[in-house]
């Protein structure tokens, strides 16, 4: 069965589609990434999914129950961790997860018993009775999971769970959620910008760009579609000529989707090593300089530029203005 | 059930996050002190300002306890909007909390607060030789006008809270409907030392109702019909407002 459907869900916010028609499903007990870069729509599939907001239109059913027709039944079997932490800052620890322990209606003995076992399972234990506001950000995101997790949720929505941690305090989370995707067999829908997450964590992933799924798949079907390795030619100063520079790689023989950015040049080659030296050469006689010259194997970053057309990184960025 | 439940301890949760800031408590017990002996010693001397009192201070002193009750409840939607910057509301709406109980138990923490106040004020005033004419019912009602009044004016706040979601125009909105109520209302003066117009305006003033009401508890110790009256129109005033605010969850939720 599935544990989150999602047809065709749009949404708009002014002049910006941020949900353009976005499917998807995820199995029961599978870890799903969503991923994409700032300003792609994920947080406003999660915010639909966890009934915060309403879609224009489209359906979606969450642990069983139709987000728009029974919001307060999905309510009940998720845990949703906003990309902002929810932590009451004036609250310690744990009266923050007796209190959401209480608003699902749980209470006394085995609230108190739950609450301690999460403590101990996100290592809040020795923090426990302490003020949040004090707090360091990664203790603030493991209680932020803990609250999530308190009424033992079927579907737990994890939007960003590492922005804004260093890259410590994120290797230790991803170990986290690893565990916890085990130790209480749940369903867990993660969003990231970061490539490298996604490919750890979840196994299954789709990508998102401005407000719609471009690919979906485990990161190895996806990274495996993308044969061979990816060349990226930095031009020293290409006055308006960009056009000729990548005609003269696609001249080359293996030399596949070749595309512009700015002054660079990227192309797919079969073999990275044997594909430079020509490159250079062709270039160089034609009167390019040539800044720099790399070549990297498939990632999750591949795939998204093969499917948009666009940087990641830039897109990434773009998205924050 | 569940939403009695929820509201007890969404306000459980504030009151013992207010606790916890000793700055905050100080300013609660000194504040409605510093309007009593301030305003009480500025117009003393003027005594056509109080009305049938034996004193001014007597006069003033359930006009102060309205005035900080309904200072308190206009800007009690500043916590809202603390709740909102650090996402807890979020949290909530995306489990089964009732939007009524987030509402209901803000003002009814506002009502209490102002309970508490009035209490403070209540005794130094009879420190400072007011009688409380009314008796025992006579703090009953002064307690429930402050309450009540805190509550309608809390439910208004929180609904102001979620339309606008910023704090510089909360302030803003805030100011915007105190200072002018408190100007068109008895709490300094009697309705009979009034310009005609304002003394018309005021009658349907909320501030007002629970001015008069607690004036007739401590001053006039009786008018106990139209004292209930007031206390049953700020009723009807705390239900309406307090629905608008539930109501501006949907605003809010469009928004997000």
């Amino acid at each position: 069965m599935d544990a989150i459907v999602a047809e065709d869900l749009r949404k708009h916010y002014k002049d910006i589609q941020a949900l353009d028609g976005v499917s998807f499903s995820v199995r029961d007990g599978e870890v799903f990434g969503l991923l994409g870069p700032n300003g792609a729509g994920k947080s406003t599939a999660v915010r639909t999914l966890t009934t915060l907001t309403r879609p224009d239109s489209g359906r979606a059913i969450v642990a069983g129950e139709d987000v728009i027709r029974h919001p307060n039944r999905v309510r009940r079997s998720i845990g949703y961790v906003a990309q902002d932490s929810g932590v009451d800052w004036e609250a310690t620890g744990r009266e923050n997860l007796l209190l959401q322990g209480r608003i699902h209606g749980m209470a006394g003995a085995p609230l108190r018993a739950r609450v301690d076992e999460l403590l101990e399972l996100v290592g809040l234990r020795e923090a426990a009775d302490r003020i949040a506001r004090n707090y360091s950000g990664g203790m603030k995101r493991r209680l932020d999971i803990a609250i999530g997790l308190v009424h033992r949720p079927r579907v737990l929505f994890l939007d960003e769970p590492t922005t804004g941690l260093d890259p410590e305090a994120r290797v230790a989370l991803w170990d986290e959620v690893e565990r916890l995707a085990q130790q209480e067999s749940l369903t867990i829908l993660l969003t990231t910008h970061y490539l490298e997450e996604a490919d750890r964590l979840a196994e299954r992933v789709a990508i998102m760009s401005r407000g719609k799924i471009v690919v979906e798949g485990t990161p190895g079907e996806l990274k495996a579609n993308l044969r061979g390795e990816l060349v990226t030619v930095e031009l020293g100063d290409a006055n308006g000529r960009i056009e000729d520079a990548a005609e003269i790689v696609r001249s080359i023989a293996g030399a596949t989707e070749v595309g512009v950015d700015g002054r660079l040049v990227r192309t797919r080659v079969p073999n990275g090593a044997q594909a430079i030296p020509t490159i250079l050469s062709a270039l160089d006689s034609r009167g390019f300089q040539v800044e720099s010259v790399t070549t990297a194997r498939p990632s999750l970053d591949d795939v998204y530029l093969h499917y948009t057309g666009r940087d990641f990184a830039t897109e990434d960025a773009a998205g924050k203005g | 059930m569940q939403l009695l439940r929820q509201t007890g301890w969404m306000i459980v949760r504030q009151l013992r996050n207010l606790m916890r800031e000793p700055i905050w408590i100080a300013l609660m017990v000194i504040q409605p002190l510093i309007w009593l002996l301030l305003y009480g010693q500025l117009f003393s001397r003027v005594g056509a300002l109080r009305g049938g009192a034996s004193s001014y201070i007597e006069f003033l002193t359930p006009g102060i306890i309205c005035m900080n009750a309904f200072f308190g409840g206009s800007w009690s939607g500043m916590a809202m909007i603390a709740d909102l910057d650090r996402h807890v509301i979020d949290r909530f709406l995306a489990a089964p909390a009732s939007r009524f109980a987030l509402i209901l138990s803000q003002v009814v923490r506002a009502g209490i607060i102002a309970v508490i106040q009035a209490l403070i004020l209540l005794l130094l005033g009879l420190v400072l030789g007011v009688r409380i004419h009314g008796g025992a019912l006579g703090w009953l009602v002064v307690f429930a006008a402050a309450a009540l009044l805190a509550m309608a004016f809390a439910g208004l706040s929180h609904g102001i809270a979620l339309t606008v979601r910023r704090e510089a125009s909360m302030i803003a909105a805030a100011n915007f409907v105190g200072l002018p109520l408190m100007f068109l209302s008895a709490i300094l003066i009697p309705p009979t030392q009034m310009p005609h117009w304002i003394a018309q305006i005021s009658r349907f003033n909320p501030v007002n109702w629970g001015v008069h009401a607690a004036r007739n508890a401590i001053v006039n110790g009786g008018h106990w019909g139209s004292t209930g009256l007031y206390l049953l129109l700020l009723l009807a005033a705390v239900a309406a407002t307090s629905l608008f605010a539930t109501w501006s969850f949907r605003a809010y939720q469009r928004s997000i």
